[in-house]
């Protein structure tokens, strides 16, 4: 009878078992220190070693006002899209937790399809859209609203837009997976209680929302912290942020030890902020309520 | 006096949703989605300029698209790459997922964190450091380069969808099998991975689209051998100009619709399975 049940008795068959298990876990473990940890540490190394090991580059990068003035910029940016993102995305995640399943699920399909496209036609749509002879300045200057065609790319409205554009769905997710959890009957008991529409939201529905929201927010805000391709495309020469600004000392000036210090300052940037997501939300978060 | 505070008393459905809030919601749906949709509509213009809306119709984008030998190159190299890197991350994914699911030692919690990390470390980042290091090995501007930097990027993308997956598996299922005299491996391969199978069908979905999406990594290692289509789309975007691009958004808005059918097909599947859909 006890070969019925194959539950690991004796401790020799729990360690057979374990080692079994981490066996299966070895293969990817392997490959990230090959293809992961050591091309990260490679860059380490170049940027304190030129050819002696030196601290230069990283004094230079905190000596030097451009480059302050990027990581400067590069923050600014960041915490403005993740504030433009959850303005627009938390009524969004809002009407759709309330909405019908018909329309819920046809609001749900426009957002998973433009979270799936392919981020350079994202962007490049954006150019289309807004380009000097793009369809917002045709249609302004055809109704007359305004004379001379406005300049919204390569400066900060199209950062902002091309970025928000992008973040809207990594915000709505979260904070949409968060209020399908909470009870709808809460807010009938704080109007029985007496509370007005606009007490119950900010006394009962908003707190509850506000892991959704830290999620989504800390999710967007270490995404655009690295963010290159929309700077690249849709900012001008002041909206350069700091993985803008690796490419260039890469590409044109060729100076590898420098980008590589820059590398490492923007990664210790983006995993001081992740460890504080970490600590309070959970890595599994991450994968928030994408569902379908 | 009484009963007429209590009528006072305002009832609000939780369900309702005022209009102002419907406007806001409807324009982000709008913002979201009518930019790509005006590609469309662009990509059936001239393809000598690109304008809106198009002065006549015509299919020119997309036959100058499908016969350019340079593009042609760009997305094979691209369906490849993504191919085999969604092959490789799957199969360690897939392995990983099962021993840190169901697996009992030390060190789980980090592993898992590790696994997971390069979901977000900056693409630019791993951009530099694979071109530091490729350029050691000799494989820079190889497909087997793109491949190396593509795999880890992928693996989280396979491992999440697939730990959810296990965790909802009975395993009583697997216990049945071994007492009815079968071996681990072919409790696997006839239990639990037929059952399992959207989940990493799933998970290999998600790391083809991160591969053939990725533009920034390709940037610094692809060189002027193995060009895919992203990279290809950012020099175009970037320094020239070519009416084509309307099409091939149009293309790759029709391969997102079927991710989109596929993976929701996917996830009705296994909601059956799991038997809580």
């Amino acid at each position: 009878m006890s070969t019925l049940i194959p539950k690991t008795n004796g401790k020799n068959q729990q360690q057979r078992a374990a080692l079994r298990q981490f066996l299966l876990v070895l293969p990817a473990l392997i490959a990230l220190l090959l293809f992961f940890v050591i091309p990260i540490g490679s860059i380490f190394v170049k940027s304190l070693f030129d050819p002696d090991l030196t601290f230069k580059h990283y004094i230079y990068f905190f000596q030097n006002p451009l480059y302050t003035r990027v990581l400067w910029i590069t923050l600014q940016i960041s915490v403005l899209a993740t504030l433009t993102s959850l303005i627009i995305g938390y009524p969004l995640a809002y009407v759709l937790r309330r909405a019908k399943p018909t329309v819920r699920s046809g609001f749900m399909m426009c957002i998973v399809l433009s979270f799936i496209i392919s981020l350079l036609v994202r962007n490049y749509s954006w150019i289309m859209v807004l380009q000097r002879n793009g369809v917002v300045n045709m249609l302004l200057t055809t109704l007359g609203i305004v004379e001379f065609p406005l300049k919204m790319l390569h400066n900060k409205i199209g950062v902002m837009v091309g970025m928000t554009h992008i973040f809207i769905p990594y915000i709505v997710f979260p904070i949409y997976s968060v209020m399908t959890g909470i009870d709808l009957s809460l807010e009938k008991a704080a109007q029985n209680l007496g509370a007005s529409r606009w007490q119950t939201f900010w006394r009962i529905s908003f707190p509850l929302s506000l892991p959704g929201i830290g999620a989504g927010a800390l999710l967007v805000f270490i995404m655009s912290i690295g963010f290159f391709i929309t700077p690249a495309l849709l900012g001008g020469r002041k909206e350069q942020m700091l993985s803008n600004l690796i490419q260039i000392q890469v590409v044109d000036l060729l100076n590898w030890s420098f980008a590589s210090a820059m590398s490492v300052i923007l990664l210790a940037v983006t995993l001081i902020i992740f460890a504080f997501y970490n600590r309070y939300l959970g890595v599994e978060r991450l994968w928030g309520g994408v569902k379908l | 006096m009484k009963k007429a505070a209590v009528k006072k008393t305002y009832w609000h459905d939780p369900m309702h949703v005022g209009w102002p809030l419907w406007i806001v919601a409807g324009s982000a749906v709008f913002f979201l989605i009518v930019p790509i949709l005006l590609l469309v509509v662009m990509s059936f213009g001239s393809a000598e300029i690109i304008e809106f809306p198009p002065s006549r119709f015509s299919f020119d984008q997309y036959r100058m698209f499908f016969a350019h030998p340079a593009w042609q190159s760009a997305v094979s190299n691209s369906l490849l790459v993504a191919s085999l890197t969604a092959v490789v991350a799957t199969v360690l994914g897939l392995m990983a997922s099962l021993g840190l699911v169901w697996g009992k030692f030390k060190g789980k919690g980090f592993m898992n964190a590790f696994i997971l990390s390069p979901m977000i470390v900056p693409l630019i980042v791993l951009g530099l450091a694979y071109y530091v290091s490729l350029v050691k090995l000799d494989l820079l501007g190889t497909r087997l380069g793109l491949i190396i930097a593509y795999t880890p990027l992928a693996l989280p993308f396979t491992v999440l969808p697939i730990s959810a997956t296990l965790r909802g598996f009975d395993r009583r299922l697997e216990h049945a099998a071994l007492n009815l005299g079968a071996n681990r491996f072919q409790t696997f391969m006839k239990i639990t991975l037929p059952i399992i199978r959207p989940g990493v069908l799933t998970g290999a979905i998600f790391a083809f689209m991160i591969a053939f999406d990725e533009v920034v990594i390709a940037l610094f290692i692809c060189g002027s051998d193995a060009i895919t289509l992203p990279k290809k789309m950012w020099d175009v975007i970037r320094y020239e100009i070519e009416p084509m691009l309307p099409a091939i958004s149009t293309l790759l808005l029709l391969l997102a619709l079927v991710v989109l059918l596929l993976i929701g097909f996917l996830q009705n599947r296994l909601a059956k399975r799991m038997g809580n859909g």
